[in-house]
């Protein structure tokens, strides 16, 4: 299938939302359209990819991103291997670059990575001849999901730009929301950046946001409202005293929902604490789009596979 | 009697306030003689440095030499090699070695090595505390009997108030200041790069200006008590500059350096360089607000000299992702073109306050000889073409490090001839 698409696209890897053009992302989205209905037939495959070779190498733990770029590849019939951590020859001593060579030397065609620290995907990019995808590169980027949840926002909303979109939590190590920043931003969203002083990196506003310090100026008259995880596992330098307390200043209630517009759409990229940044009232009820984002998450993934595997130009 | 005149130059000796066209007589070593015109003696050996500048010998009193231990990285001879070629004649070496330099034996390996070498003079900078583990004073007196010429736990800070307090006391006793990497580790914490606008949109952990500020206040106050002779290496922020200031306005015993790279860089270059490792080092990159503070702080003369920082590392170490890489650039192969080019030709600094702030600058805040043309001085001299056009190249460095941010670079200004005791070491 070759969508109708104004421009093309010329990039050999996805690394971040930082460099994407307006008219790339609407690509991309558009693009995630035509695939979707693909998930809604019976028998979910087509044979865009048949005879490419993709890799996985998550070097970070990943339960639907990992899953959700393998089923995405699977439709798209691409060959995939999975590569982890554990057993591999990284744990072995091999370096990341020697490890990146030898992969490259299968000649896979695409590679998607996740690694907890900022700027492997550009290094790996720099070094090996395969279109590199970012799944998530520490707290810098994680430009899929940034571009699933504008999908998510313009099938209920219609449009992105003009929406006022807060994002509240532990901006500090999240990833989600500085692509989500920069793809809002880009695409013409008003974005409202919410959370405690001490989960708040410095020079925010220079991200070209609004910041707030209650969840309440934060979300006020909000048509989207994304919640972040706190990452537990990374508060090793005391930015709040107790989960208990974290709820009750941040935590999304039904009762707080009251400051935002009445079709508000409540989203959260997962995995979810319930209780901890947002009750199991507000994370199951109405507004929440929370699982359409993840069946969107493959549409948008098979579009991005589609794109850079560069086969919309080998079929023209 | 082995004579060299150095003719035609235009010399710049910021210790007699000299800066114009005189011809250097060198006898055995010595400078003999200053003049407009000397008629070259019958034996003597002759070097024209037409168009070029004729300089006191450069110091770079912050340099880690690596031996003993990690001799992958650099040597004594490698590095003094290095300074040769950048148009250093004496360098300071830091004390993270391994074993530590912490004890008469390290510090006259060092020496033996460089006199051995003969490329460079070297002053080994003994450790404050023993291992570097920043619990108890190393053996300072026996160190300094050795060749020793300042202390530093550099690579680390001296994080005990009091033990820093101690040295700043004990140090009095000869004489040698005290110099601190002045960082505050628990601010610091997993940073690996200035915290700010450009780590937040990386997503990389930040290391807060505080981190050095909080530190350099401390010592100065600990230096107002005790009197000690307190050194800041590698000072990285317009507000550690501005206490610097003041301390000195207060006639309190406190000097500065500043390195090239957060003369030139900013925070921004991590991320234009695309996560490059030659952009990770201690102090990190600062904001351009801090560089700006600095570059008025070289023309002021709140900062005392100008210090590489060269810090050698094997191109494995850095071929890494940002988060693992060592900190740290090499520096002595870079220092004078990034000077003359990025602060002599915009204007920010005169010709001879740059060439003070190399040599005579860095000469008195150790306390060692040199920095100076004047009659009877070791014939330290570097020559320099002032503003021809050069491109660095890390293949041609002598040091081991080809870590820089600087390969391939064009730069207006670079050495031509180093000499030592009037000796030619770089040819």
């Amino acid at each position: 299938m070759t969508p109708n698409t104004p421009i093309r696209w010329r990039r050999k890897d996805l690394l971040g939302i930082a460099e994407l053009s307006p008219e790339e992302i609407g690509l991309i989205l558009d693009t995630a359209e035509s695939f979707s209905e693909i998930g809604e037939r019976a028998i979910k495959k087509v044979p865009t990819l048949r005879g490419k070779t993709v890799l996985n190498l998550f070097f970070e733990a990943s339960t639907r991103t990992r899953s959700s770029f393998e089923i995405a590849e699977k439709r798209l019939s691409a060959d995939n291997i999975n590569f982890s951590t554990s057993g591999s020859a990284l744990e072995k001593g091999e370096t990341l670059i020697d490890t990146a060579l030898n992969l490259q030397a299968m000649a896979p065609d695409l590679v998607v990575i996740r690694h907890a620290h900022p700027g492997v995907p550009h290094m790996l990019a720099r070094r090996i001849d395969a279109g590199v995808i970012n799944a998530g590169d520490g707290a810098h980027e994680h430009p899929t999901q940034a571009l699933l949840d504008a999908f998510t926002i313009r099938r209920h909303k219609g449009k992105l730009a003009g929406l006022k979109v807060a994002i509240v939590g532990d901006i500090e190590h999240s990833r989600v929301v500085r692509s989500n920043i920069h793809l809002l931003r880009k695409m013409g969203a008003r974005v409202s950046i919410g959370g405690p002083r001490t989960l708040m990196p410095v020079g925010m506003e220079k991200m070209d946001v609004e910041v707030a310090y209650s969840l309440e100026e934060a979300i006020r008259d909000a048509d989207v409202i994304m919640m972040l995880r706190v990452q537990l596992e990374r508060q090793g330098r005391m930015a709040f005293p107790s989960v208990r307390e974290y709820f009750q200043l941040f935590g999304l209630t039904t009762a707080r929902l009251a400051a935002a517009k009445d079709d508000v759409i409540i989203m959260h990229p997962g995995p979810m604490n319930r209780g901890v940044e947002i009750s199991s009232e507000v994370a199951d009820g109405r507004t929440s789009v929370i699982l359409e984002q993840v069946t969107h998450g493959v549409s948008v993934r098979m579009a991005i596979l589609y794109l850079l595997s560069g086969v919309h130009e080998e079929t023209v | 009697m082995a004579k060299l005149l150095i003719h035609g130059g235009r010399v710049i000796d910021p210790s007699q306030d000299l800066d114009e066209a005189l011809d250097l007589l060198i006898e055995d070593g010595r400078v003999a003689r200053l003049d407009g015109r000397i008629k070259p003696p019958k034996d003597a050996e002759t070097f024209d440095a037409s168009g070029l500048v004729v300089a006191p010998g450069l110091i770079d009193i912050h340099v880690h030499l690596r031996e003993p231990g990690q001799e992958y990285k650099e040597t004594v001879r490698t590095g003094t090699m290095a300074a040769a070629a950048g148009g250093f004649t004496a360098v300071a070496c830091m004390a993270n070695t391994d074993p530590v330099n912490d004890s008469r034996s390290v510090t006259e390996h060092i020496l033996l090595e460089a006199r051995r070498h003969g490329f460079a003079r070297v002053y080994p900078i003994g450790a404050v505390s023993k291992g570097l583990l920043g619990e108890e004073l190393a053996e300072i007196g026996e160190m300094v009997r050795a060749g020793v010429r300042a202390i530093s736990d550099d690579g680390k800070p001296v994080m005990n108030a009091e033990l820093m307090r101690r040295a700043l006391l004990y140090a009095q006793h000869f004489g040698i200041p005290v110099i601190q990497h002045a960082e505050d580790l628990t601010l610091t914490g997993a940073g690996v790069m200035h915290e700010g606008e450009w780590s937040t949109k990386l997503g990389l952990p930040g290391i807060p200006g505080a981190s050095e500020d909080v530190m350099v206040a401390r010592d100065i106050i600990l230096s107002e008590d005790t009197a000690g002779r307190y050194h800041v290496a590698h000072l990285s922020t317009a507000r550690s500059l501005d206490m610097v200031r003041r301390a000195k306005a207060q006639g309190l015993n406190v000097t500065c350096e500043v390195a090239p790279h957060h003369l030139i860089l900013t925070d921004e270059e991590v991320a234009k360089s695309g996560f490059s490792t030659n952009t990770k080092m201690k102090p990190p990159l600062r904001s351009a607000k801090d560089r700006d503070a600095l570059l008025d702080g070289l023309a002021d003369g709140a900062v005392d000299c100008i210090a590489s920082d060269h810090a050698p590392h094997h191109a494995d170490e850095k071929d890494v992702q940002f988060s693992m890489a060592p900190f740290g650039i090499v520096g002595l192969e870079t220092t004078l073109s990034l000077c003359l080019d990025r602060l002599v030709r915009p204007g920010i600094l005169s010709l001879p306050r740059l060439v003070h702030l190399l040599s005579t600058g860095p000469a008195r805040v150790l306390g060692v000889e040199g920095g100076s043309l004047k009659g009877g001085s070791p014939a330290d001299v570097t020559v320099f073409h002032p503003d021809e056009a050069v491109t660095l190249s890390k293949a041609g460095f002598r040091s081991k490090g080809k870590n820089t941010p600087f390969d391939g670079w064009t730069l207006h200004g670079h050495p031509v001839a180093t000499f030592l005791d009037g000796r030619r070491t770089l040819a």
